[in-house]
């Protein structure tokens, strides 16, 4: 197991088990995703409150969880590079931004499309939204920080301690709904209670959330190889990986 | 024999330091506290001088114009120490660097945010505010500029190999220091509607605490990082 961990951490090990593996993600991703969206737009019965509009829950939620759950992922990859000074783990971390970043901004774009519908306004000051939008500030100063070095050892630590810090907004984000009161709607579902949506509505969500979920396997495979291949471009092995293919 | 200094006395001695260079700069001592001055004049001329609505934004204006004048400030906290090696020397001097960081970042405090405070309930009178709403704005800032000179600590020690860092630092800390603002206006808010003001106080003093024993530990790994 440990033999294990240990040959993953080195770049010419993760770049071969990453490309093994990015197929097998992105088609489940893929097939998930179709699913979901096929079974979540026509047959999932509408809202009897919100009739047709909550449809876009389907792509809403899964990519809120994300946004959260992508920097959960980069602050336990920047913290094992820390920690550990692993190679890969820091190319994780940095790969793990620009995902975060996109995944934050898709929900607050589709939140702010289905707040139009059904609250009759684009943006409103909640406390869910503007938790969500610090995330994305959260990202974007990331991106910044770690841009603004030149030397790739000093960045990848210092933007690892940004991580470490931004990791605070995390439980505020997600307990944001339970310790205001606000106009966002509290999750519909939680593991440990009873969910309060309909299996039918709630099957085509857990099929997107499983699709988002694989699919930012898939995504942040692909960047971490490339990552590698940029961080490693003198190394030996890679001479080696071009010459034979 | 060499008998090796205490780390209180270290870290006294280092604030005694940064507060005798900062007196012997007195101008730029002053620098913070005009612009939170004139950036709180810039509302009344740019929305309306009527009293009724200078209230309403009051302690918004009063929190805003506290945070970008003390973020201004950051930017000196670790960059000159840095840039002439006495912050490399500090780290070397075998002292916890984490009581040396906390200790800068509490002598900028004393010279950036405490007169901020000071000052302040003389904003608060100029926006109208009824002076125990002044007294609770005073005490809010109070701990509020400390909490954001510890957050800070950790963006000017993250930036300290940066060129031009002063936007990046702003661009890193003022998320973190959001729930600041929110706390602090809230708290002045109450006491303008005459309601108790206690609840948002508490918050504040809670991120205070937080951020007060975290924070150096995360600044001084970042110092580390910094000047190798």
């Amino acid at each position: 197991m440990w033999l294990w961990i240990h040959k993953l951490g080195s770049p010419p090990h993760f770049y071969r088990i990453a490309g093994l593996l990015t197929p097998w993600f992105g088609w489940s991703a893929g097939l998930l995703i179709a699913a979901g969206t096929v079974s979540g737009l026509y047959f999932a019965p509408p809202d009897y409150q919100q009739g047709d509009g909550f449809r876009i829950l389907y792509v809403h939620a899964p990519s809120a969880w994300m946004s959260l759950f992508t920097y959960i992922v980069m602050a336990a990859a920047a913290g094992i590079g820390l920690i550990w000074r692993m190679k890969v783990a820091h190319a994780v971390a940095a790969s793990c931004a620009p995902i975060g970043a996109a995944f934050t901004a898709a929900a607050l774009f589709t939140g702010s499309i289905w707040g139009k519908k059904m609250w009759g306004t684009w943006w409103v000051w909640d406390a869910r939204l503007t938790s969500e939008l610090i995330l994305l500030f959260l990202y974007l100063g990331y991106m910044a920080l770690r841009s603004a070095y030149d030397d790739q050892q000093k960045a990848d630590r210092a933007s690892a301690i940004l991580a470490l810090v931004g990791v605070v907004n995390v439980p505020i984000i997600h307990y944001s709904v339970v310790w205001w009161n606000t106009l966002h709607q509290p999750a519909s579902i939680t593991k440990l209670a009873a969910p309060s949506i309909d299996p039918s509505m709630l099957l085509p969500l857990i099929l997107m959330f499983c699709g988002f979920n694989i699919l930012f396997g898939a995504l942040l495979f692909t960047r971490v190889r490339g990552e590698v291949l940029l961080r490693e471009r003198s190394a030996d092995w890679i001479r080696d990986l071009v010459r034979s293919s | 024999m060499i008998t090796r200094t205490g780390i209180v006395r270290a870290a006294m001695l280092l604030i005694e330091r940064d507060l005798r260079l900062a007196f012997r700069r007195a101008s730029q001592l002053c620098h913070p506290l005009m612009f939170f001055l004139v950036v709180t004049t810039l509302f009344p001329l740019s929305l309306s001088p009527q009293p009724s609505q200078l209230r309403d934004i009051a302690p918004g204006v009063l929190w805003v114009a506290a945070l970008l004048s003390s973020l201004l400030a950051l930017e000196a906290l670790l960059k000159s120490d840095a840039e002439d090696g006495t912050l490399e020397q500090l780290v070397l001097s075998g002292q916890p660097v984490v009581a040396l960081v906390a200790a800068k970042t509490l002598a900028h405090w004393l010279v950036g945010g405490l007169p901020l405070v000071i000052i302040s309930p003389l904003a608060a009178m100029a926006l109208g505010v009824a002076p125990d709403a002044m007294l609770v704005t005073a005490e809010g800032l109070l701990m509020g500029t400390l909490t954001l000179s510890f957050l800070g600590s950790v963006g000017a020690a993250l930036t300290i190999g940066v060129r031009r860092s002063s936007v990046l630092l702003s661009l890193l800390v003022l998320p973190l220091a959001m729930p600041l603002l929110i706390f602090g206006a809230r708290a002045t808010d109450l006491a303008m509607a005459g309601e108790a003001s206690s609840g948002p106080l508490y918050l504040l003093g809670a991120l205070l605490a937080f951020t007060a024993t975290l924070a150096p530990f995360a600044a001084a790994a970042a110092v580390r990082i910094g000047v190798e």
